[in-house]
């Protein structure tokens, strides 16, 4: 089988799994629906696999197919088709996406199974990953949006799936529409390219761009930045970052598999594969790495104060996803999409062990009422731990040595782009910090009842209730289920967290400087055309980022253990000294409110005013009443004539033909 | 052949049929007075028929004298079904159709 064979039979076990279950869920027993989905993505993993070992039978120059199963649209200068590339960047997401997808859906298979909506779960699951593997396989711009659209909609799915909760229901519909945002902005770039370059392909784009623009040429420009803002959208970065935390509302598998590891990665993968015209268009490219740097410090901030347990994964999330912006913009292609790969091992790992720890408090998240879970969860705390290193950048895990890697390109392209690395350090320190804030906080210190309670062999069952508004909730569909799932007891999540904590720790290998350059090697076919293959900085210089990411990380983490285990009450101190700024941190910069202000405000302004007067006053009122009162008169004049006596309608009979037979006797005369 | 008085007759007929049909409230005399007015037109079709020395006004007053029948059938079917309905026998008392 061909490499792009493979690449449709990744495409179709997930629309497979979806259809197996989303149409026969009334006949699918117990959790067959939870081990069908996993079955269809490990199948699709498999696939990608295969993909891979085909393509790397290819001499390297031949390492772009393309194949196309029809075309929707053939004109005289352009044709769209349902086509896919398969090459090693498309082949590269492939294999994480269902990697990291497989092992979520293990561990929900375990963690939703007291869930009434347990087969709906996985068939938007399956639905989900499809769309992310058609997005990362699109060989065109059309087929890219698709997927980009579905990818948004799958997620709004997932953030309401417990529908019933006012709270996922608001995030979602917030999620939708700030991805809508980025959405039309990848459709107007799309048009942009198209009105110069006359095709949607990519290769023939990537091609024929140099001669359609110039250097730095203004519409260029434009459209990279709409394709920035389609990707900020997506991956959650300044400006339009708000809707990821409170996207934390769904399941914590879903913020695992979608807001962790794979769709908010989307915009990296999306700069990366844009990236022959982010070259031609250098000061788009700037503004994608000033915002990513910006992102990264902003989220590295919230998540020093923020309490709830995910929500302070989320805005490590959205920090680290900073760097990635920043590194697929400053050209540092390969050590990019190295964070995202193992930023998705150990990100996924830090939810689904925070997924457990939540399942023993009974559904809290707030970290304040955690703490003390060493003993009562010892599998949690070594993978939570080990998450934790690797989000830290602690030597030799693997987020050490892709984090350092990309500010070792932005140190080698000098210039202000230094500025972007010391910002990154500063941003790597905070990393450490709130990394072990969290571990300290719940694993160390005083173990609250709900850990003694489970050191005794009894898992917490609270009333259910609401995490952000503690109300109370039933546990019907659209709802929690009832049961509380720890990887304690569950096997497949355990099963599902193991590999992930091996390879966080060994992820690395692919890349360590003057050691081995796997990856690099890899993806060189996809980013041979870059103009800054000469950036790229020397074993020399990457050993010594290394080095002193090391030690800011070891700092990090020690600063936090002086602050929650050393000193206990420093935070509290801390907090109390610096009211004014931990308020502004806890508040998340106001950005909420500014745009509540700023948008949500004026509209909902706009909108009652036209209700009460536009569609009142004008549309009911005139249009409306003007018509109907028109109508009224008019017939009041026709009903008076039917008065329902036979005998009058004969006599109008009469009158009428007389009436005829007058006028045509006096004309014919 | 001169036909003005048969026209005259003709209209005459007519004339008490139509002011028969408007001023009768019984509805067995308004069909009367329908047929009355039917027949004073097959009176001015012969007429008129024998005037040109034709055959299809005689021919059409045969088609008239059909639908007359058929039509006094339903009429008077209406009339039984009012009747046996125990409905007053009364054309301006059935103006259920006024607007």
């Amino acid at each position: 089988m061909s490499a792009t064979s493979y690449g449709w039979l990744v495409l179709a076990f997930p629309v497979a799994g979806m259809l197996i279950i989303s149409l026969g869920w009334r006949l699918l027993p117990g959790r067959l629906p939870g081990w069908i989905g996993t079955a269809a993505i490990f199948l699709a993993f498999l696939a990608s696999i295969g993909a891979l070992v085909d393509l790397l039978d290819h001499p390297e120059e031949e390492r772009q197919l393309v194949d196309s199963a029809w075309t929707y649209a053939a004109t005289a200068d352009f044709s769209a088709d349902l086509a896919i590339l398969v090459d090693p960047l498309s082949v590269f997401m492939c294999l994480v996406v269902s990697g990291v997808s497989f092992l979520i859906h293990l561990y929900s298979v375990a963690y939703m199974g007291g869930d009434r909506g347990y087969a709906r779960y996985f068939a938007y699951l399956n639905f989900f990953v499809f769309s992310m593997l058609l997005l990362v396989l699109a060989a065109n711009f059309l087929i890219l949006i698709i997927g980009w659209a579905f990818v948004g909609a799958a997620s709004y799915l997932l953030i309401s799936y417990w529908y019933q909760r006012e709270t996922a229901v608001r995030a979602g519909i917030k999620a939708f529409v700030i991805n809508v945002i980025g959405d039309v902005a990848l459709v107007v770039a799309t048009f942009l390219i198209l009105d110069h370059v006359s095709s949607l392909d990519f290769l023939t784009v990537f091609e024929g761009a140099d001669r359609a623009f110039g250097d730095n040429d203004g519409t260029l420009i434009a459209a990279c930045l709409l394709l920035l803002v389609g990707a900020f959208a997506k991956s959650a970065q300044l400006p339009l970052h708000t809707w990821l935390p409170d996207a934390m509302e769904g399941p914590t598998p879903v913020s695992a598999l979608i807001h962790a590891a794979t769709m908010v990665t989307a915009g990296v993968y999306l700069i990366a594969r844009m990236h022959p015209l982010f070259e031609l268009a250098p000061t788009a490219a700037d503004v994608g790495a000033i915002i990513g740097c910006a992102t990264l410090l902003f989220a590295g901030t919230v998540a020093l104060a923020v309490t709830d347990l995910k929500r302070v994964i989320a805005y490590s999330t959205i920090s680290q996803i900073g760097y990635m912006v920043m590194g697929a913009s400053i050209a540092a292609y390969g050590a990019g999409l190295f964070h995202l790969m193992t930023h998705a091992f150990f990100k996924a790992l830090l939810f689904m062990a925070a997924g457990s720890v939540i399942g023993a408090m009974a559904g809290i998240q707030d970290m304040d009422r955690m703490g003390g879970f060493r003993r009562a969860m010892p599998f949690t705390f070594i993978t939570f731990t080990v998450g934790a290193l690797a989000l830290a950048g602690f030597p030799l895990t693997a987020g050490f040595f892709s984090k350092d890697e990309i500010i070792a390109y932005a140190i080698n392209r000098g210039d202000w782009y230094v500025a972007l690395a010391m910002l990154g350090y500063v941003g790597a320190f905070l990393t450490a910090f709130y990394a072990f804030r969290m571990v300290f906080r719940v694993f160390l210190g005083e173990a609250v009842p709900e850990a003694r309670e489970l050191e005794q062999g009894h898992l917490a069952h609270g009333e259910p209730m609401n995490p952000m508004t503690g109300e109370p909730e039933d546990t019907d569909v659209g709802f929690p289920g009832p049961e509380h799932h720890v990887a304690e007891r569950a096997w497949s999540m355990k099963a599902a967290m193991g590999p992930l904590a091996l390879l966080s720790i060994v992820g690395g290998v692919v890349a360590i400087p003057g050691i081995s350059d796997i990856l690099e090697k890899f993806l060189e076919p996809t980013f041979e055309d870059s103009r800054f293959h000469d950036t790229a900085p020397t074993t020399g210089a990457e050993v010594w980022g290394l080095v002193a990411g090391g030690v800011i990380s070891i700092l990090g983490i020690g600063l936090a253990w002086w602050v929650y285990v050393r000193e206990p009450g420093t935070a509290t101190r801390l907090r109390e000294r610096f009211a004014w700024l931990h308020r502004f941190l806890v508040n998340k910069w106001y950005f909420d409110e500014l745009y509540e202000a700023m948008f949500v405000r004026p509209a909902a302004t706009i909108g009652g005013f036209s209700r009460r007067v536009i569609e009142t006053e004008f549309v009911q009122g005139t249009i409306v009443g003007g018509a109907t009162g028109i109508v009224r008169v008019g017939t009041s004049v026709a009903r008076a004539v039917q008065t329902g006596y036979l005998r009058l309608y004969a006599l109008f009979l009469l009158l009428g033909v007389a009436a005829l037979t007058l006028y045509f006797l006096i004309t014919s005369s | 052949m001169d036909i003005t008085w048969y026209l005259v007759l003709s209209a005459f007929v007519f004339a008490i049929g139509a002011a028969g049909v408007i001023s009768r409230r019984n509805p067995l005399v308004v069909l009367l007075c329908l047929e009355l007015m039917l027949n004073a037109g097959n009176l001015a079709l012969v007429a008129f028929s024998r005037m040109h020395g034709g055959e299809a006004g005689q021919v059409f007053a045969l088609v008239v004298m059909v639908i007359a029948a058929c039509e006094v059938v339903i009429g008077l079917g209406i009339i039984v079904a009012m009747y046996r309905n125990r409905l007053p026998i009364d054309v301006d008392e059935m103006s259920e159709l006024r607007g």
